[in-house]
């Protein structure tokens, strides 16, 4: 194992360190010497990009304060503009630099003033002689910003001539963010997938104070071998953990097993988290509903899932109108006058089964269709005869708001509406029944 | 002087029925308001439960092993409303002021049109919540007035640390400073954001929103509610599992909107509460509206509204459609000009003629001895409604059982077809007659029982003997008990004989015996009963389920223009225009522009002139051959100079005329212009392919 060396650092701080991050040792010890020595110029910026819950952000985080290194850490998704973005780093500066809680109000609209505040805001702290740390977390939300955001955040070093280094985390690939007109290149870095036996380490780590480590670790290997194959997201295991243990340790409580018997246990818990993975995996029923359902003892049947709602009721029109929507989507143009111009009942009813023989038209999905045309197969559809009343105009305008039928093409509203049917073959099935 | 007389009195019954529409109204709303809050209540409770229940750890602070593992998820209901979206503004403002009043003065009500990005919706949602609390705390004003700063930086962060100052505020004010709300109940009430409309907000605006306030949830308890009107499904739809994991999702439905217009129909129309009664051709159109366009109570309540109004501003008599204290007192009160309105009535002219020639001549001539007999028969009317109502209901017992509900499942339509015509007439009521003498006895017993319940409880004192009646009915049943289980052994014996024989010929023979045997045999005792306690029902419905057209004087409480209402809420633009345009004396009502058939009058406005010759062509038209068509219908009529001007060119003044007139067509959306062909335009209605 390769022990975090560092020789600016104290032994003890990098020790706890290394706790604190399992299975990261190596990312965090090229970190450490990428960063250097505290008063040592950094690479001036680095980019860390890897999967969902690979821990980039809590390896930084981690790292970031343990060290005590000064640093700023924000979220790009909830600074939604750059104004917001580039306000909250200098607040967040404030606030680490001035022991006084005098935190006056920025107004920083451009990067230009934004460069000018940083300035002063270094210059004003006795700590300028240390490498600054900005992390921008979920920086894929950069590129949605001005143009000039994200290659100024890569040369924010050279801009402002002080030591300061910005490190961006990512879910997705540098490639993706690079700028048709070129920018400075950070230095990227890949945090890989953990693997099984991490995730049973990290998993394990955290056991819970009345059990032995060893009976947590059993209980996390068979939580991991159903949801690893769908599921590897550290956060949502150790949430499904969290829930399911008490369930686990039900038959040690009442005295059935003993902490050993992992065979028994096993056989406890395994129907029940394969319950727990079609349902509160897929946020089907709640986590609250799940604990209330162990708690009581009762069967996961009885909770219907939001699944289980399929059914829309609608108005009747509104169920012609849909129906007259789909054909519309899903027939040929030329194909009407063969289906609907001449119609006893029985002859349509052999048409719709025709119509659904052929799937190419359900691969390729809706095409959009004028209103008249609409309308045409509606009057065609529905046995009596239909005024075109204002109501129906207004329903297939509730039908879009439903986001049952969607309108393609915003431009001309006025003189030829054009829709889609948004809905699948199932569920026009259920309308029509 | 005569006729300002009459005018002068109109004018007054006029006031009065004005104050009679509006007091009545005013009740039917407030009945209204009550039934729905009773039908809310359930899913309001749920909610109020749910909402306390959400953010328990957060009150206490949990330090357990799970508590500290468990991710905090965002606690979320979703709330399915149903597809009548009209009706959910006021079952969120009763949420919202429940909300109030029980867990938090922290609410945010989004609406999807408000919050087109991240950055409106961050806007909306603190501009809601810190002016509720400038609101509350009206009178510390300098904290009301740093919150108000004009430039409060729109982000979570700034929320975040409003939510911390409002609440250690009320923190320090404590018990000493008595606040009457328990929303204080707790030290930090959640802060509740509802999304009315779930379906139309776009997915990236939700997703932030759900991301940041996750980043959040250890310092703001946050609660989320999604108004979702089609069906959860779409929660899935909008959000990725990424960001729906990070929610804690409960469901609540509403109930249906059927069962909620069967409530306020059984509670506003099957009721001797309201003199107001709807006739069946409006209330047919009220359901229909509902039923087929927008399952929307509200509307039908402001149908019923209309209904109302319309009734009491065209009907002078609606005077007396009052509560029946009142009735001697207005009748009383009555101008001459009113008793010849009611002479005038239909139902009472057909009352009078079978009267005898000695109370006809009174009737037509004292106005005193007319006022009389209008009180006993609108008191009759009253007391005609009551056994109407309850023998309804009864009947309703009965038919919503039957297989196949030839009468209708809902009472509802029972109702309507007893409002049509007579229903023992009907086909209908046959074939269940048929059903009910067949009926086994259980279902038997407990429908008399549930018909003894309904007559008892209906305030006419009429229904003792029919109680007497039904009473002795069930005793019969009851005593039948022993033989009847004795029969059933007897028949299946009889079944099991024919069992036996397998021989074609034996069984043939057998079977018909026994279907001669069963044409000639005896009634059961129970089947004589049955027999009776049907024809019984059916006197019943023969005495009490008279339609209320056959009742003099029915106009003054029923109202039955149907036409009238279906033009208000049911309007045919396309239609209206099309009449307009094809057919202008219907509108405008000018002698000469009546014309016969298809042809074109050069009277009519030029634009019905374009119209009408537009709707020969085909999908592209040629403004020349337009244009051409259109000069020489205007220019029939002015046959005598004609060679002088039209030989070969058209007249300015037309030609102008033409082009005002096609343009007003594009104006109403008939033609745009087509690119496809140059001095073409193309046609936007159909008729061209």
């Amino acid at each position: 194992m390769p022990n975090l060396e560092h020789s600016a650092y104290s032994a003890a701080d990098l020790l706890h360190l290394e706790s604190l991050v399992p299975c990261r040792e190596s990312q965090v010890s090229t970190l450490l010497s990428i960063f250097g020595e505290r008063q040592q110029f950094s690479f001036p910026s680095i980019f860390i990009y890897g999967h969902t819950s690979s821990g980039k952000t809590y390896v930084m985080q981690t790292l970031l304060t343990t060290l005590q290194l000064p640093h700023v850490f924000v979220n790009c998704v909830e600074y939604f503009t750059s104004r917001l973005l580039l306000e909250e780093i200098l607040i967040q500066l404030q606030r680490c630099s001035s022991d006084t809680e005098q935190t006056s109000p920025v107004h920083c609209d451009t990067l230009n003033d934004f460069v000018r505040l940083f300035k002063q805001a270094v210059v004003t702290r006795e700590l300028q002689d240390q490498t600054l740390y900005i992390v921008l977390d979920r920086a894929e939300q950069l590129r949605e910003m001005e143009a000039n955001i994200l290659p100024a955040f890569l040369r924010l070093q050279e801009l402002t001539d002080r030591n300061v280094t910005v490190v961006l985390l990512s879910e997705i690939v540098w490639e993706l963010f690079r700028p048709n007109i070129g920018c400075f290149e950070p230095f990227t870095m890949y945090f890989p997938d953990y693997s099984i036996g991490h995730l049973q380490k990290i998993l394990s780590q955290n056991h819970p104070p009345e059990y032995s480590a060893d009976f947590y670790a059993a209980y996390i290997n068979i939580l991991l071998g159903v949801f690893y194959m769908v599921c590897r997201d550290l956060k949502e295991l150790r949430h499904l953990a969290a829930l399911n243990f008490a369930k686990y340790c039900e038959p040690v409580v009442r005295g059935e097993a003993n902490e050993r018997d992992t065979r028994k246990l096993w056989k406890n818990i395994e129907p029940h988290l394969k319950k727990a993975m079609q349902t509160v995996y897929l946020r089907e029923i709640s986590s609250s509903q799940w604990e209330r359902l162990q708690h009581d003892g009762g069967e996961p049947g009885q909770l219907k899932g939001l699944s289980a709602h399929t059914h829309v009721e609608l108005p009747y029109y509104s169920k012609f109108l849909l129906i007259a929507a789909y054909l519309a989507s899903y027939n040929p143009v030329r194909t009407d006058k063969r289906f609907f111009l001449k119609h006893h009942g029985k002859i349509r009813k052999t048409n719709f089964m025709k119509k659904h023989e052929k799937t190419s038209n359900h691969l390729l999905g809706p095409k959009p269709f004028p209103l008249d045309r609409l309308l045409a197969i509606l009057y065609s559809i529905v046995d009596n005869r239909v005024a075109p009343t204002a109501n129906i105009f207004s329903q297939i305008t509730s039908l879009v708001t439903l986001q049952l039928l969607s309108m393609v093409g915003q431009n001309d509203q006025l003189d030829g509406p054009r829709y889609k049917c948004t809905v699948s073959l199932d569920f026009i099935r259920a309308v029509a029944r | 002087a005569y006729d300002f007389r009459i005018t002068g009195n109109d004018a007054e019954d006029a006031e009065l029925r004005f104050v009679t529409c509006q007091s009545l109204w005013s009740q039917i709303k407030a009945q209204t308001e009550q039934i729905q809050e009773d039908l809310n209540k359930q899913l309001l409770d749920n909610l109020l439960s749910f909402l306390s229940r959400s953010h328990s750890e957060f009150q206490e602070k949990t330090t357990e092993w799970t508590c500290r593992m468990k991710f905090r998820e965002i606690p979320t209901a979703a709330l399915v409303l149903g597809v009548n979206v009209t009706d959910h503004d006021l079952t969120f403002r009763g949420l919202s002021d429940v909300l109030q009043d029980n867990i938090t003065p922290y609410i945010a009500l989004l609406e999807a049109k408000d919050c087109p990005a991240i950055k409106n919706l961050m806007q909306k949602l603190m501009g809601q919540l810190m002016n509720c609390d400038i609101d509350v705390d009206l009178l510390e004003d300098e904290d009301g007035v740093q919150v108000s700063q004009s430039r409060v930086r729109c982000s979570m962060s700034s929320l975040v640390s409003w939510y911390e100052s409002v609440t250690k505020k009320t923190d320090s004010e404590t018990p000493s400073k008595k606040r009457n709300s328990s929303s204080r109940r707790w030290q930090s009430p959640p802060v509740v954001v509802i999304f009315k409309d779930m379906e139309s907000f776009t997915t990236k605006v939700l997703q932030d929103f759900i991301v940041i306030s996750s980043q959040h949830i250890h310092e703001l308890p946050l609660v989320l509610i999604f108004g979702i009107a089609t069906s959860p499904m779409i929660i899935h739809r909008l959000l990725p599992h990424s960001v729906s994991s990070l929610l804690c999702i409960e469901l609540f439905q509403s109930l249906s909107c059927k069962e909620h217009l069967s409530t306020i129909i059984d509670k506003l129309l099957l009721t001797s509460q309201f003199p107001f009664k709807l006739g069946e051709k409006v209330l047919q159109v009220l359901i229909n509206i509902f039923l087929y366009h927008d399952f929307s109570v509200q509307n039908f309540i402001k149908g019923f509204q209309l209904c109302i109004v319309e009734h009491f501003y065209s009907q002078p008599l609606s005077v007396l459609c009052c509560q029946p204290v009142d009735i001697k007192k207005r009748v009383c009160a009555l101008s001459h000009h009113q008793c010849e309105n009611i002479r005038r009535l239909p139902s009472f002219r057909r009352y009078v003629e079978k009267q005898e020639s000695g109370k006809q001549i009174e009737l037509l001539t004292n106005d005193s001895f007319l006022k009389e007999e209008t009180e006993k028969l609108l008191d009759d009317l009253h007391v005609y409604h009551e056994n109407y109502i309850s023998i309804l209901r009864c009947l309703h017992v009965f038919t919503s059982s039957l297989p196949k509900y030839p009468l209708g499942k809902q009472i509802r339509e029972l109702h309507c077809a007893c409002l049509e015509n007579r229903v023992w007439e009907t086909e209908e009521y046959e074939s269940s007659l048929q059903l009910a003498r067949m009926l086994n006895k259980t279902d038997l017993v407990t429908m008399l029982q549930q018909c003894v319940e309904i007559l008892m409880s209906s305030s006419g004192k009429q229904f003792d003997k029919t109680v007497e009646k039904l009473k002795e009915f069930l005793t019969q049943f009851q005593s039948l008990e022993a033989e009847a289980s004795q029969e059933r052994d007897a028949s299946v014996s009889s079944q099991k004989e024919l069992q036996k024989k397998t021989d074609l010929y034996h069984l043939q023979k057998t079977l018909l015996e026994l279907k001669e045997s069963r044409k000639s045999k005896k009634l059961t005792k129970f089947e004589m009963l049955r027999f009776e306690v049907v024809d019984y029902i059916d006197s019943l419905v023969r005495k009490y389920l008279l339609p209320a057209d056959d009742r003099p004087l029915h106009e003054i409480v029923y109202f039955n223009a149907a036409a009238v209402l279906r033009g208000h809420l049911n309007a045919a633009p396309r239609t209206a225009l099309h009449t307009a345009l094809n057919n202008p004396h219907w509108y405008l009502k000018n002698q000469a522009l009546k014309c016969d058939g298809g042809s074109i009058s050069n009277k009519a406005p030029d634009i019905c002139i374009v119209y009408k010759l537009h709707l020969e062509c085909g999908r592209l038209i040629n403004l020349v051959d337009w244009l051409e068509a259109f000069s020489t219908v205007v220019m029939a009529a002015e046959e005598p100079n004609a060679d002088a001007a039209s030989s070969d060119q058209v007249d300015d003044i037309i030609h102008a005329r033409f082009i005002r007139a096609v343009s007003e067509l594009e104006l109403l959306g008939f033609i745009k212009p087509s690119k496809q062909k140059t001095d073409h335009v193309a046609r936007l209605t159909w008729g061209g392919c």
